[in-house]
């Protein structure tokens, strides 16, 4: 994979190429390079510091669609043995840029369910560059329902633009489709754990969403619609998109204040896209810690509990005297 | 999501109404129809449910006229009417998302975008939940998530029915991805209602689009259309912007779901609350309720 860069990440590539070529004409003898590339090597860490510390919402929002970040896959890969993959919806067709099946964290068996993207062009046609069509959303109700059947606990990772908005989509039901999860999902007797882990955009990515503990990437969004698409509709503008994107607070720290979530998962230095493994390994612990606690919890108990999560979600004002 | 609003102009083009004179049910006596374009005479259009009298064009109904003509006379008891929407994000485009509220009070002389109470239909007791289009394009915010959701709960609590008018855009951009929970949280609720064996019939009106068809509304035991409804889950414009195709006549109306098997039936409102009636002896036939 080549490691493509953002423009705020630009002055770090440029450190790191001018390292590159350091090491490349160090062979350990001269003190004068030695000393030259551990002092660049500081430098480094220093403006990626200074860079990552005051990122603004629309450069976490780059970070989250960042052609090197992990998918689900890479996450399947790196925290999951024996993954198994079930296809299609029994109903109409199988819907690539929605992934599910069975695997095993640290032992215990449990199915996943997450929106997949294309890394190059082949691929990201094949997936529909991670828009799932109704059937995508149905497949992956089939397989919440075995979940269910078989006392299976649930993750899912959110990873997508939306859902995809196209002539069959609306012919086949992508609201109904949508609703139906949602639905669903809220009163389904097994535990869900719910991972951000790129971009959660809209009805789309909230359809695989409702769960008992959400859990967001550091530099994941979660919006109700994309910042372009909001900019085009309230500024009549896409290019207003980063504006949108401050307007409507859509990163992981914004939502864990508003409530939306319950935990952030930190990312590797620079972003999970500079170290999967090490993005994997931190989601992986909390994907652990998360399961080994909701797992002892009674069904009953659970459900009260998400329904209540649910429910508290909102902010409004309410007035004495009405008829309440 | 949210696509009809802010975008009024766009909107009332597409749409084929509301921007030529005299078809927002102004001062005059008059009025133009914005389907057949023929001049015809406003309290008979009132007496005939907002319906036209030469071609049945549905005109959007205000909501108090929806509860007066839905509910048995003299039986509808609002509930909830104390939530107000506020500005958690200091949301501000052309507008302050504050301003924009207060407008659209003063417009509406309600505080959002959703009237609920107990109400008889047909004398089956019943909740009742009407969207307000005219407030903000109907779009759902925590205020209208939270009082679909208590129109639910309240059902429960009662034992009896459910009945949603929805009108909406979708989900309220201005108050970010709280406004995105909305979905999940209304969606919740009916899925206890529905456990609890109790019926939610929802009706689709004009237009019923967004994070509303996709959460709520199309979630009806029964799915009710009324004729011509714009129902869908993306706009058609954003659409056509991405498979780059023009859209086929009659796409995202309501005859178009009923074909695709998407809703139960289109129900013209003159009869709207005979089939209702029905209905709802029906579905309370062996529950009591």
């Amino acid at each position: 994979m080549i490691l493509q860069y953002l423009d705020f990440e630009r002055p770090i590539a440029d450190l790191e190429n001018k390292l590159e070529q350091l090491r490349r004409g160090d062979d350990g003898t001269d003190k004068t390079v030695r000393d030259e590339i551990s002092k660049l090597e500081k430098k480094i860490v220093k403006v990626r510091k200074d860079v990552f510390a005051n990122l603004t919402r629309w450069q976490m929002t780059q970070l989250a669609r960042h052609p090197n970040r992990p998918y689900m896959l890479d996450y399947i890969n790196f925290c999951f043995k024996n993954f198994i993959e079930i296809h299609g919806d029994r109903a109409f067709h199988d819907d690539a840029p929605i992934v599910c099946g069975f695997a095993e964290l640290e032992g215990e068996r449990v199915v996943v369910i997450g929106h997949q993207k294309g890394r190059n062009t082949k691929e990201k046609i094949a997936r529909n560059f991670g828009m799932p069509n109704p059937e995508g959303y149905r497949k992956a109700l089939r397989v919440m329902k075995l979940a269910e059947k078989f006392h299976l606990p649930i993750i899912t990772f959110i990873d997508t633009p939306g859902a995809f908005p196209g002539i069959g989509a609306e012919e086949r039901g992508q609201s109904e489709a949508i609703a139906r999860n949602l639905l669903e999902m809220s009163h389904l007797k097994t535990p869900i754990i719910v991972a951000v882990v790129g971009e959660g955009g809209s009805g789309g990515a909230l359809a695989l969403g409702v769960g008992d503990e959400i859990l967001m990437m550091q530099y994941s969004i979660y919006s109700v619609i994309s910042p372009e698409g909001c900019a085009s509709i309230l500024w009549r503008d896409p290019a207003k998109a980063e504006i949108a994107a401050e307007m409507m607070k859509i990163t992981s720290p914004d939502l864990l204040k508003f409530g939306v979530i319950d935990r952030i998962i930190p990312e590797p230095e620079g972003g999970a896209h500079r170290d999967h493994k090490e993005a994997a390994e931190s989601l992986k612990k909390e994907l652990v810690q998360t399961l080994a606690s909701l797992l002892p919890l009674p069904i009953p108990q659970l459900l009260d509990r998400r329904y209540a999560k649910f429910r508290a979600m909102g902010q409004f004002k309410k007035k004495a005297g009405g008829a309440a | 999501m949210g696509f009809l609003f802010g975008k009024k102009k766009k909107v009332q083009q597409e749409e084929g109404e509301k921007q030529r004179p005299g078809i927002r049910f102004p001062e005059g006596i008059w009025i133009k129809c914005a389907s057949c374009l023929e001049i015809i005479y406003k309290p008979e259009v009132e007496r005939n449910l907002n319906v036209c009298p030469k071609c049945n064009y549905h005109f959007r109904v205000p909501v108090m006229e929806r509860i007066r003509s839905v509910s048995d006379e003299g039986t509808f008891a609002e509930f909830g009417d104390d939530y107000e929407s506020i500005d958690m994000l200091g949301f501000s485009d052309s507008k302050k998302y504050s301003d924009r509220l207060k407008d659209a009070r003063k417009k509406t002389g309600r505080k959002d975008a959703t009237v609920i109470g107990t109400a008889e239909v047909g004398g089956v007791p019943v909740v009742l939940a009407v969207m307000d289009f005219e407030f903000l394009g109907g779009s759902m915010g925590s205020v209208v998530g939270e009082k679909i959701a208590l129109a639910a709960e309240k059902a429960l609590e009662i034992g009896c029915p459910l009945i949603v008018f929805s009108a909406s855009g979708g989900a309220r951009m201005q108050e970010g991805t709280l406004s995105l929970m909305q979905m999940a949280k209304s969606s919740a609720a009916l899925a206890r209602l529905g456990d609890a064996g109790h019926a939610f019939i929802s009706v689709l009106t004009d237009p019923t689009t967004g994070g509303v068809a996709a959460s709520f509304s199309m979630l009806g035991d029964i799915i009710i259309a009324e004729p011509g409804a714009l129902i869908g889950f993306a706009g058609p414009r954003v659409i056509e912007q991405t498979i780059k195709q023009k859209l086929p006549e009659g796409f995202q109306r309501a005859e178009f779901l009923l074909e695709h098997g998407m809703v139960d039936m289109i129900v013209e409102r003159t009869r709207l609350n005979a089939v209702l009636a029905l209905l709802l002896k029906t579905l309370t036939a062996h529950t009591g309720k």
